[in-house]
């Protein structure tokens, strides 16, 4: 009896050892940023495709109140509500006192300068597939947007989720490198997914979830219920969207649908974006869209 | 309970349902107007992107008179669009948010944003197609602005 209760009790430590070393963090190479020096006038064509300020700057911002990112929005889900934190360049409440590769491991691995998980809210499952020398451009073009001493709050997030070693675990089963659409045809669709899939996260909301929250890759853009609750975010795979490539293009640009609707909510935050980008982009994105797998 | 009172309990109820009936065809109205209203945005914009994405071929003529609608429209007030009750859930159609009618001052100013748009609009929409598709963005911002922040997704 007493070494069946050992043999318990070993093997019990050897799975608490596991799981610790297994959901522990995953850093990037250390050589990933080696050489490397941003241009921050490139970073901000990175910082718009990114889509940065439509989560981080305060909730009703616009015009130049959109380079605060001092955080503060609230993003509902089925695991709790999770708060942007402020990432101004404010040393003590933002991430002015990191390093190139804290806020490369921040970005690309979901990993804080301390060793701990960040929850996928923040999309660095997509961010993982960016070049690094575009992350440094983007670090260098944070830098220098304005300062906020706004302290970040905390996630309203239940338990067993509150424990951020869970977000190990998660990792370990969906954190992936690859892209969904594995062969890009022209230069024009690999930009287009690079666009989408890598900096523009679209199927963080345009594709539906499953039920520890990772995204259905076999579904991917086929649409999804609203996170707000109300309504459906639609799918823009080629079985639905039937837009010309001017109507798309024109609604990248100005918000406004091929019926002179305009775009609201979210999509809203991501047209602000989308037009500031170069109407190259905005094609290779539409092609990309015509790329992907029709599904319903 | 006698006649008179049974008269009275009716009247009085009579009267409440009437009242509502009534604030309910006034928020019914406003949803039709504020959709009207909305409907000649869309169609003017309609000629117009139709230009700018070359669907259509480019016409000044036909540019500017759009471009000049939409500052007519823009300019028409809608003060009396948004009665109690006629927000998202309080009649049939709308999608307008509850915040709308606590947020006066940031509500004007994104009418001053667009119908500073539509002027940029109507001063660029008869010179050429480029200027056309340019300023067309600005007021496609502007529209998005307040139905980001004041309308519910359908």
């Amino acid at each position: 009896m007493r070494r069946f209760l050992a043999l318990i009790l070993m093997l019990g430590l050897f799975g608490g050892v596991a799981f610790w070393f297994l959901t522990g963090p995953s850093r990037l190479p250390a050589e990933t940023f080696a050489g490397l020096s941003g241009d921050a006038a490139a970073g901000e064509a990175v910082f718009w495709a990114g889509g940065c300020a439509s989560c981080h700057s305060a909730e009703a911002a616009e015009g130049d109140a959109r380079l605060v990112l001092s955080g503060g929005r609230r993003f509902p889900s089925d695991f709790g509500t999770f708060l942007a934190p402020n990432i101004t360049p404010d040393p003590d409440q933002g991430i002015g006192s990191w390093s190139l590769a804290d806020f490369g491991n921040a970005v690309m691995r979901g990993v804080s300068p301390a060793g701990a998980h960040y929850y996928p809210a923040f999309p660095y499952t997509t961010y993982a597939k960016a070049e690094p020398q575009d992350i440094a451009d983007l670090w260098a073009y944070m830098q220098a947007l304005p300062a906020d001493p706004t302290p970040s709050l905390a996630h309203e997030v239940g338990f067993p989720f509150s424990i951020r070693r869970s977000v190990g675990g998660w990792k370990l089963l969906f954190f992936s490198n690859d892209y969904v659409l594995e062969n890009a045809a022209t230069p024009e669709i690999e930009r287009g997914r690079y666009l989408a899939e890598a900096l523009g996260h679209c199927g963080e909301c345009h594709t539906p979830r499953g039920i520890l929250g990772q995204l259905q890759t076999d579904r991917w853009l086929t649409g999804a219920p609203n996170p707000t609750g109300r309504g459906n975010i639609p799918n823009i795979t080629p079985a639905e969207l039937d837009w010309s490539d001017l109507d798309l293009i024109s609604y990248f640009k100005t918000g406004f649908t091929p019926e002179f609707d305009v775009a609201g909510g979210h999509m809203a935050e991501v047209v602000q974006n989308l037009a500031r980008l170069p109407d190259s982009d905005l094609a290779a994105i539409t092609a990309y869209l015509r790329a992907v797998p029709a599904a319903e | 309970m006698n006649n008179s009172k049974i008269r009275i309990a009716v009247a009085v109820l009579a009267i409440a349902v009437a009242g509502t009936a009534v604030a309910q065809s006034a928020a019914d109205g406003a949803v039709k107007a504020r959709k009207s209203h909305m409907q000649l945005y869309a169609f003017n914009l309609d000629q117009l992107g139709a230009m700018a994405k070359g669907e259509v071929e480019y016409n000044a003529e036909t540019a500017s008179t759009h471009a000049d609608n939409l500052v007519a429209i823009a300019s028409v007030s809608m003060a009396g669009y948004w009665p109690e009750g006629s927000a998202q859930g309080e009649v049939e159609g709308s999608r307008a948010l509850p915040a709308l009618w606590t947020s006066g001052e940031d509500v004007m100013t994104k009418v001053a944003a667009l119908n500073e748009a539509v002027a940029g609009l109507s001063a660029a929409a008869g010179s050429d197609q480029a200027g056309l598709q340019t300023a067309l963005g600005p007021v496609g911002e502007a529209c998005g602005a307040c139905h980001k922040a004041y309308r519910a997704p359908e």
